[in-house]
Order: C-alpha cells, then structure tokens, then sequence
C-alpha cells in the first residue's frame, strides 16, 4: 500500500458526519446500559455450565468451542483456511526483510524458543484453564512473524507442500473425528463422554498446528518463492 | 457505573470511531484499519454482556469472540494482500 495515499485528509463533507456518529453512538451507549441492567432471563450458561462434566474437559470456554459448537469451530477453521488459500492464489511472497542487526537477532534467539514452549503449554492446559488451541496457535504463529521479521523470508516454515498440508490438517482431522462418530451413529462430532478428552485433544492439536502455519502463511503474504541464494 | 458498562461503553465508542473513519478516509489501508477497530469493539460489547449478573460469565460469547479474534485476523491479511494486488500495475493484460 501507497504510503502516500495514507496521510490524505478526509474531505470536509466528512465532517458532516461527526454529528449523525455520535448521535449513533450515544444511542447505542443508552440501549447497552438499559441491556445491562435488565437481569437476563435464560443465558445459555447454564446450560454449558451444567453439561459441563459431560464435555471431556472442565474449562468451560473450551467446552463450548470443541464439544458444543464443535460445528461452529469447524467452520472457522475452514475461513482461516480459505483466507490462506486466497492469499496464496493471488501471487508470489513480496521479498522478505533484510537480516536483523545483533540486538534482534539476540531477542528473536531468546523469544521464539519461549513462544514455542508456551504455545505448547497453551494447547495443554486449555482443557482446565483459559488456553486452547486458537490461543496456542496465535502464539507460536507469533514466533513465526519474529523469525520473518529477522529476516527468514520462510519464517520458519516447512517446504510449500508441507506447508499446504499442515493449513489444512486442521479441517481434515476435525471432519475425519466427525465422520467417524457418525459412522459408530452418534451424530456429527457428538463426542462419547468417556473418549471425548482424547477426541478434543487430537482436534486441538491438529488445530493449533493448522492455525500457526495458517497466521504465519499469511503473514509472508503469498506464495513462497523458491530463491536459491 | 459497572464494570461491564465501562468495558462494554469503551467498545461502542471505539465502534464509532472505527466507523466514522472507515467512512471518512478513502485510503484503503486506512479503511482496513477502522474496520478492525470497529471489529475490537464489537469483542469489546460481547465480552461485557457475558459479564452481566453476579453468576459466573457466560462461556459462550468468549468462545465466539476468541475465534473470532483469529479469523478477522486472516480476513485482514487476505484484505491486504487484494489491496497490494490492486496497486500493482498491471502486467499481465491481453494474455
């Protein structure tokens, strides 16, 4: 994008809007205070909450993401990876950064083996704990922009292909889990209460490494481009 | 005065302002921008309301607003890279 473009002032007839705006937002502030301090009849908490040790894991946050609304995660995962998919069919990788200096080659030295251990702490716990694969991958993908920002015009990726298969292990391995408890005639990823910590914990894992790579992929912002320097 | 009134109104004004700068500003780096704002105000507003009552929060909307925190992420970076496509000359027309 044009950085010159970017610092242009808006047009005066934009100011016209300032008015109507804050009259919007002023009622909408109104709408939320009414909505807050009317008490909620019936949330879906309860239920989440009472279904709880039905769900394989007891971090509520996770329950709802892999166990109730497993559809509604599934589906994420499929627009994380179209928007991977996008970015890759719309052409080559701009040229990556120039080689860090000393003092971030030494932070980047330091901080991407720590967002690895964490990521990997985050996956874990998120059956028990705020955590989870979305957070998990978010932090190893993070790892990732550090090693691109060093200079790595690969951030750390595998091979393009691998690269391909990882993106889309996340869907395949949840649609797999979910075909398969169809096909023993539960229903679409309708868990067993006894193997549902390991079924989740398999989805959770596949999904982290899909979500990492995806967040990561996009970030290098194409296909990559094999340069034989 | 709550505390999920304060959070929850801390959201609806950054959703006015990423609003008025979407519509004002005609760079369409600009324009990304506010609409990740008004994004995170939106998170904002669904956050406070699962805060509301003295029960424990409602795990539901921190389950949508988690994912949906990564998915408007990859849908910023596919906007970006159509962006940097657009601004390229053209180079491959009459083939």
């Amino acid at each position: 994008m044009d950085s010159q473009h970017f610092s242009v002032p808006p047009r005066w007839s934009a100011w016209l809007l300032v008015l109507p705006l804050v009259a919007l937002t002023l009622w909408l502030l109104w709408i939320f205070h009414v909505a807050l301090a009317q008490s909620p009849d019936e949330r879906l908490a309860e239920r989440a909450l009472a279904a709880l040790p039905e769900s394989g894991v007891t971090n509520p946050v996770t329950a709802v993401l892999l166990n109730y609304r497993g559809y509604d995660t599934l589906l994420e995962l499929a627009v994380l990876l179209a928007a991977f998919l996008g970015v890759w069919a719309l052409g080559e990788a701009p040229r990556g950064f120039a080689p860090a200096g000393p003092a971030l080659r030494g932070m980047i030295a330091a901080v991407v083996p720590l967002a690895l251990t964490v990521g990997g702490y985050l996956l874990w716990v998120g059956g028990h704990a705020p955590g989870g694969a979305f957070q998990a991958g978010a932090v190893l993908a993070a790892g990732g922009v550090l090693l691109h920002l060093g200079g790595d015009p690969r951030a750390g990726l595998p091979a393009p292909d691998t690269q391909r298969a990882l993106a889309t292990l996340g869907v395949a391995v949840f649609t797999l889990v979910g075909v398969a408890t169809l096909a023993f005639g539960r229903g679409f990823l309708t868990y067993p209460v006894a193997g549902a910590k390991g079924l989740i914990l398999l989805i959770e894992s596949a999904a982290t490494l899909a979500i990492a790579v995806i967040l990561v992929a996009v970030y290098v912002g194409g296909h990559p481009v094999e340069r034989e320097r | 005065m709550s505390a999920p009134f304060l959070y929850g109104s801390a959201g609806l004004i950054l959703f006015g302002l990423g609003l008025w700068s979407l519509l004002a500003h005609a760079p369409l780096l600009r324009k990304l921008i506010a609409f990740n704002i008004m994004g995170s105000g939106v998170f904002h507003i669904f956050i406070a309301l699962a805060e509301r009552g003295a029960r424990p929060p409602d795990p539901v909307p921190h389950a949508l607003v988690l994912t949906g925190i990564v998915v408007a992420v990859s849908a910023t970076a596919l906007a970006l890279a159509l962006g940097q496509r657009l601004e390229e000359p053209d180079d491959d027309t009459g083939i």
